[in-house]
């Protein structure tokens, strides 16, 4: 018999490949385990082997075409008996589930006017994506009843997509309600205190739970040492302040990031899952974390690479003071490529930041510490007390891999351990 | 901070505290949204609540009782004459209100929405302006508009708190029991509130600028309410006009053009119930994506979604029927949307009452409506003086009517006009609504005596005979 060779499922979400190359022809033996197609999948390059021992009749891909899970690649002849021909109806039986005995009318054109069908069942028909005028009512004259619907939607899948069911708003993607289990009763065990969570406790809940339950996160860490970029800020920062600016490590590092950032197109960028596309952004628009007393906001600092070091303090200083009295406009908190969340002005050390959906990566930088180091000097160990500032990134593992973290980080670690760097890199 | 500087965030934003607002506000917090409702009211209700059904119904109540006591005197009981005391009456509606008010207060903080008095006012799609309120500016992420509507004022005329010349707000005040009352406009609010007054005692006079009362609901159901009202109010002119309406000192005068020429009278006061508009001027609306038809409802579709995607309007202000179960069914809709859940607006038998007597109610299909968009039904009347159950009220003059589908026996629409249709007509609603056949309703039991037999005997009449009436139509074949 003629056996169909599908793309199997090739694990960890991969739902589609490119073939590289076909390594067998029609009318060629091939041996079960032998390698039949080369398919490049967005994670790696596999190797498919035949699952079967016979001649290949035809092969329906060629290199360079992106095939599908299911889709057909391959037809061997094998040689054995086909099921049909074997007098066994159990195994005719199995691959076709039996029809529904009701209703038994095909799906027809659709009615006119109001079908009739209860409040309950017009509700079913919309949760199950089915158009309730396309549907066979087996009740008294043409009742549609729920049994139908339900009938209606297991013959025709497309027809129940949930996607299409959904009709999800149009606003702002509205939040998922979740269903979680009922919470105890607290206060069978002691006092407690309910207070409304609202606002922009409930935004970031809201925009955290998007984040970590969308995007697989991976955190690198690496130590930097500011010794010499303290020692800058420190002679540099009254000049800044005289300008109304403030000039803070935070200040550096946007501009350090920045920077690196320009090297790093992919983690300026966000994942376009709906249209299958990478969007690397040309523009460093780059958040900072502000915690206030209402919660968390994140303004955006625009155009970080074009602007200076003073020009940032003077900006940032301005937006830390708006964000804790409220008054960023909703503009100032939008349009962020990447954002950065520095933990050490609240005296914070390592931690794993959630990245800020949509974008690709997070900075989080913790308290710079007085820690003993050892240098090598002409060739000798010693033992030195330096400023280290652990500096953190999360990255979107589906558009980065721990390599891009880490490439970050050593050159962000370089600008920010030599000031000379920093400044000769700028514009 | 300075006061008037406050700006709030919130994820769904609820405009106006009526029927359709504090629904979708509520339904919004079940579904675990954080919700702000504003209203210029201190507390949720609404027009409803304040102005209209809960203050109306509580009149209308007590004028049946003074109607009853009277026509209980040609049954055996002799009753004093009644002694109307306004004081008395104001003071029952305010303790009414005040327990609906306090119910839907604390509805409203158990399911942490948050109430905010004040006039708010669209600066953009995602925020609004409040005046007169402790907050300036709320963001939001989902607005509902449930702004309802006012009275209409014909042109020249204008409604002054404690005026001769009331809109239905003014009425429900009464300030006094009239000596004579002009009510412009013969639709539910005209003759609702002509009743209450004509019960009290005033002299009431009828205006209606069409040829019949309810202009727009079945003929056949209108008619014992209007035979009732040629004996209780004391003038009805149909097809006939105010041309001029004018306050003076003690009286209104008012010029009346009809059929039988023009009339000069004068009145204590006169009441204008011909319509309400939406209430969505000053909204702010033009600062949105929201559209408004030409006469200011605004545009909807089926999830209450106006052209503005994150902004949904519900009730009196989108249009339709202007009914609060209305409102509160298109609120839940709307709420249910911006949740996510795959709610629309479907209702096929939005019911209505008139709370006169007798009553007037309907839902679904009526056969005015059938005859206007040509539809083929069939109809079937009971009428109440074969009910044992309306003889022994004294409402034999009452009506019960069914619109069904001629070939499958699908009940399509219901209309009932006597005592207590309030009540019968939600067996209608669920018959339609559930795709019920005349032979479901036949078949099913009715309480004897009851008045809801009039309704399995109206569905027995598409098959021939009821049990307490011979059909003039022959039994199709079954």
């Amino acid at each position: 018999m003629i056996r169909e060779f599908k793309l199997p499922d090739l694990g960890e979400g991969v739902h589609e490949g490119e073939i590289l190359s076909v390594r067998i022809a029609a009318g060629q033996a091939v041996r079960e385990g032998e390698i039949l197609l080369e398919v490049e999948t967005d994670k790696a390059a596999v190797e498919i082997p035949s699952p079967f021992t016979g001649t290949v009749i035809e092969v329906r891909v060629r290199p360079g075409q992106t095939v599908h899970v299911g889709e057909v690649l391959v037809t061997v002849e094998t040689g054995e008996a086909s099921p049909e021909d074997k007098p066994a109806p159990a195994a005719a039986a199995e691959k076709s589930p039996p029809e529904p005995a009701a209703p038994s009318a095909p799906p027809g054109e659709p009615r006119r006017g109001p079908v009739p069908a209860s409040p309950a069942t017009r509700r079913l028909a919309r949760e199950l994506g089915v158009d309730l005028s396309r549907v066979p009512g087996s009740g008294p004259a043409g009742l549609v009843t729920a049994e139908d619907v339900r009938a209606f939607a297991a013959r025709i899948p497309s027809a129940a997509s949930p996607a299409a069911a959904a009709q999800p708003s149009a606003a702002p993607a509205s939040p998922a309600v979740e269903e979680a289990d009922a919470l105890p009763d607290f206060s069978r065990w002691g006092p407690v205190e309910r207070i409304p969570f609202r606002s922009l406790r409930r935004a970031t809940a809201r925009r955290m739970t998007l984040s970590w339950s969308r995007i697989p996160h991976v955190t690198s860490l690496e130590m930097i040492d500011v010794t010499r970029l303290e020692a800058f800020r420190k002679k540099h920062k009254g000049p800044v302040e005289a300008l109304g600016g403030r000039l803070t490590l935070t200040v550096f590092a946007l501009k350090a990031a920045a920077t690196v950032l320009k090297g790093h197109p992919r983690i300026n960028a966000s994942l376009d899952e709906a249209a299958g596309e990478i969007v690397l952004k040309k523009h460093y628009h780059l958040g900072v974390a502000v915690n206030t007393e209402e919660g968390l906001v994140v303004p955006v600092v625009r155009h970080v690479d074009d602007k200076s070091l003073k020009e940032i303090a003077v900006e940032l200083k301005g937006l830390i003071e708006r964000a804790h009295a409220r008054k960023l406009t909703r503009e100032e908190l939008q349009g962020g490529t990447f954002t950065l969340t520095n933990a050490g002005a609240l005296g914070g050390w390592s931690f794993t930041p959630i990245i800020h959906y949509p974008q690709a990566a997070i900075l989080g930088l913790g308290e710079a510490r007085l820690e003993p180091v050892v240098i090598s000097e002409g060739g000798r160990p010693r033992l030195a007390a330096r400023l280290r500032m652990p500096a953190v990134l999360s990255i979107d593992h589906r558009l980065l891999d721990g390599a891009d973290a880490v490439g970050f980080l050593r050159a962000f670690r370089r600008m920010l351990e030599d000031p000379d760097e920093l400044l000769l890199s700028l514009v | 901070m300075v006061m008037g500087e406050l700006s709030q965030e919130t994820e769904v934003l609820v405009i106006g505290g009526g029927p359709g607002g504090y629904a979708a506000a509520f339904r919004a917090a079940d579904l675990g949204l954080e919700v702000t409702l504003v209203d210029t009211a201190p507390r949720p209700g609404g027009v409803c609540l304040y102005r209209g059904c809960i203050p109306s119904k509580t009149f209308l109540h007590l004028a049946e009782l003074v109607l009853d006591a009277a026509a209980a005197a040609g049954r055996g009981i002799r009753f004093g004459a009644p002694r109307i005391d306004p004081e008395g009456l104001r003071r029952w509606k305010a303790q009414v209100i005040e327990k609906m008010a306090e119910g839907l207060t604390a509805l409203a903080r158990r399911r942490n929405v948050q109430l905010i008095q004040g006039r708010a006012e669209f600066e953009s799609s995602a925020s609004v302006l409040l005046h007169d309120a402790e907050i300036r500016r709320l963001r939001f992420r989902h607005a509902v508009i449930a702004t309802g509507s006012r009275p209409i004022a014909p042109p020249g005329v204008e409604f002054r708190p404690g005026g001769r010349i009331m809109s239905s707000t003014g009425a429900l005040a009464l300030a006094d029991i009239p000596e004579s009352l002009l009510v412009i406009g013969g639709g539910y609010v005209g003759l609702e509130l002509g009743m209450v007054y004509a019960a009290f005692g005033s002299r009431v006079t009828l205006v209606e600028r069409q040829e019949r009362i309810l202009a727009g609901v079945d003929g056949d159901l209108a008619r014992p309410l209007f035979e009732r009202l040629r004996g209780l109010f004391a003038a009805m002119h149909f097809r006939t006009r105010v041309v001029e309406l004018v306050e003076e000192e003690e009286s209104v005068r008012a010029r009346l053009s009809g059929e039988s020429g023009e009339i000069e009278e004068r009145f204590s006061r006169a009441l204008v119930a011909v319509g309400r508009r939406p209430a969505t001027e000053g909204l702010g609306l033009e600062k949105t994506g929201v559209e408004r038809d030409e006469r200011g409802f605004i545009r909807v579709d089926a999830r209450m979604a106006t052209a503005e995607p994150r902004i949904r309007a519900v009730g009196d202000a989108v249009g339709g029927l202007m009914l609060a179960h209305k409102a509160s069914a298109e609120g839940k809709v709307a709420a249910e949307a911006i949740a996510g859940k795959p709610a629309q607006f479907d209702a096929r038998a939005v019911p209505a009452v008139v709370y006169t007597d007798p009553q007037v109610a309907w839902c679904g299909l009526t056969e005015e409506e059938a005859r206007r968009l040509g539809i083929e039904v069939q109809v079937t009347r009971f009428p109440w003086r074969f009910s044992g159950r309306a003889v022994t009220l004294g409402a034999s003059e009452g009506l019960t009517k069914l619109i069904v589908e001629p070939g499958t026996g699908r009940i399509l629409g219901l209309g009932v006009c006597g005592r207590h249709a309030e009540g019968l007509i939600a067996e209608g609603v669920l018959a339609v609504e559930m795709g019920a056949l005349a032979e479901d309703l036949a078949a099913i039991l009715h309480p004897h005596p009851t008045l809801s037999e009039t309704e399995g005997e109206a569905a027995e009449l598409f098959f021939g005979n009821a049990v307490h009436l011979l059909g003039k139509t022959p039994s199709p074949a079954r």
